[in-house]
């Protein structure tokens, strides 16, 4: 694995691999002394080009656990408001020295580029992408259910298991969301059989090539496939025009068809654990009852998020460096 | 699970993967025995009885080692419970030649109940080789608690130290030369006990 920036680049030996890794690296962070000495010496840097509070967080935490170096750089107040170019930008971080960038820009394709141009000798990972990708999110997504769902309910050893035979629905605003392109993809190599729930207007164009099945109701599909997982997706304003965007006519028919509520959250089975991807707008596609219910893993997902990214990272940097050339001394 | 500089890892050597035909056998199952049995009388003696130990087995190899140890000192010492005395103790995360290496799968850390404060730890290996395997236990063990004392079992000590650590109980001291390679099967992972050596001009 030189890169990460699609879910779709993962297969399933090595996505389990991730989420393996993932294991053992959660089992160090309840420890007393959390930090470990593996990726010493190394230099992360966090390039964020759009808003992020978790995902830069726990890139960070993550980074910092396994003792390296982070950088963390934001388009606010930086040189990016001038005017600077993401080449630009990418040649003053590999003049620092960055074995790995962690990028997070509104433009589809800017991870890709960066890993793709030869600005950079560093892994490429990427933290979201416009519309398009949020891989890491898919493998914390994927790590949770796993958790829960699969080994008896989280008391059996999962290591080495998929998610074969299990029932995800993914609730709302699909059309905007990278969340679930990464997850439907990931979920998929991994044996899930994924449902996307969302009104008429936020699915997206050529969805039918997706490995999924769409649905335009909710309660239908609650109550038909009995789903072991219901993931709901934050409704993205900052990318719609208006408030709803004439996609849907009003927060609250919204709500009455796709959020979830109390009753739809009693027609789940007892094992059926809610997800969120964060941030949440209580009272838009879920209300605080489903937020703050026991079968809500929310903030578990943040946590999981920690020790997914840390997989990664070890996975990425700590291993032979096979691309890196580095330059002699004279 | 020892390495030393271009020498091929013991023990990252996957499970029921067939040695070299032309492979020698050094222990048999026999001798294998009777070395962790003698081990675990010697444990019992160094610290006059069995209180306070713990037994912590180095993955992949060390573990299965570190669990038969435990159950031949319960079954010789009164009052001593095989399941409180063994773990398992992965260094992975503090090795250093992370980077000469492709990336390394990570094992599994398990701590007794009683935990390591103030415990002797023996750690357990199959080989003993360059030393830095141990070296990032000790290192591994320290962020987990404070030992008493650490004392270091080895099935095979091949020599060639790289770094200044001794074992203090050793299974069976074997002078090799560093172009060969000593494979430690077990039953638990590769369906048969052994040692053999491999390799080398001979």
């Amino acid at each position: 694995m030189k890169h990460l920036l699609s879910a779709q680049d993962l297969d399933r030996a090595t996505a389990i691999r991730v989420l393996d890794t993932a294991g053992q690296m959660a089992a160090t962070q309840s420890r007393e002394i959390k930090k470990l000495p593996t990726l010493r010496g190394r230099t992360v840097v966090n390039l964020f080009f759009e808003d992020s509070t978790r995902t830069r967080i726990s890139f960070e935490t993550a980074a910092k656990r396994l003792s390296a170096d982070v950088i963390n750089f934001s388009a606010k107040g930086s040189s990016v408001s001038k005017g600077e170019s993401l080449k630009d930008t990418a040649q003053t971080l590999q003049a620092m020295g960055a074995d790995a960038v962690v990028i997070r820009h509104h433009a589809s394709g800017a991870p890709h580029m960066l890993a793709h141009s030869g600005w950079t000798d560093g892994a490429v990972v990427n933290a979201g992408d416009g519309t398009h990708q949020h891989p890491t999110q898919a493998l914390l997504d994927a790590y949770t259910i796993r958790r829960h769902l699969v080994g008896d309910g989280g008391r059996a050893d999962v290591t080495g298991r998929d998610l074969d035979g299990l029932r995800v629905v993914i609730v709302g605003d699909v059309l905007h969301s990278r969340v679930a392109r990464s997850n439907v993809q990931l979920l998929h190599t991994l044996g899930a059989q994924v449902t996307l729930v969302a009104p008429p207007t936020l699915v997206p164009v050529g969805v039918e090539a997706w490995p999924a099945r769409v649905s335009y109701d909710l309660d239908a599909v609650l109550a038909d496939e009995q789903p072991d997982a219901v993931m709901m997706l934050r409704v993205q304003r900052e990318r719609m025009s208006t408030a709803g965007g004439g996609f849907f006519p009003s927060p609250v028919e919204y709500s009455r068809g796709y959020g979830l509520d109390g009753r739809r959250l009693r027609a789940l089975a007892d094992h059926a654990i809610v997800m969120h991807p964060g941030p949440m707008n209580r009272g838009l596609e879920i209300s605080a009852e489903a937020a703050d219910s026991p079968r809500a893993v929310i903030v578990e997902q943040v946590a999981n998020g920690v020790a997914v990214r840390m997989a990664v990272l070890y996975m990425l940097l700590a291993g032979e460096q096979t691309t890196n050339v580095k330059v002699e001394a004279a | 699970m020892s390495s030393g500089t271009g020498a091929p890892i013991d023990g990252a050597r996957p499970a029921g993967t067939a040695p070299s035909p032309d492979a020698t056998v050094v222990l048999g199952a026999a001798e294998i025995g009777r070395a962790l049995t003698r081990i675990a009388h010697e444990i019992l003696e160094r610290n006059k009885g069995g209180a306070d130990l713990v037994l912590l087995g180095i993955p992949t190899r060390g573990q299965p080692l570190a669990q038969r140890l435990a159950q031949r000192l319960a079954e010789v010492e009164p009052g001593l419970e095989a399941v409180d005395l063994v773990g398992s103790l992965d260094v992975t995360m503090h090795r250093d030649d992370l980077a000469q290496h492709p990336t390394r799968t990570i094992g599994r850390t398990v701590l007794p109940d009683g935990g390591i404060d103030g415990k002797v730890v023996v750690l357990v290996d199959d080989v003993l080789y360059s030393g830095r395997t141990i070296r990032a236990a000790l290192d591994a063990l320290s962020d987990l608690g404070r030992p008493r004392a650490v004392q270091l079992a080895a099935l095979v000590d091949r020599g060639h130290r790289e770094l200044p650590i001794r074992a203090d109980y050793v299974g069976k001291n074997l002078p090799t030369s560093t172009s060969e390679r000593v494979s430690v099967l077990l039953a638990e992972t590769d369906g048969q006990d052994a040692v053999l050596i491999s390799g080398g001009a001979r």
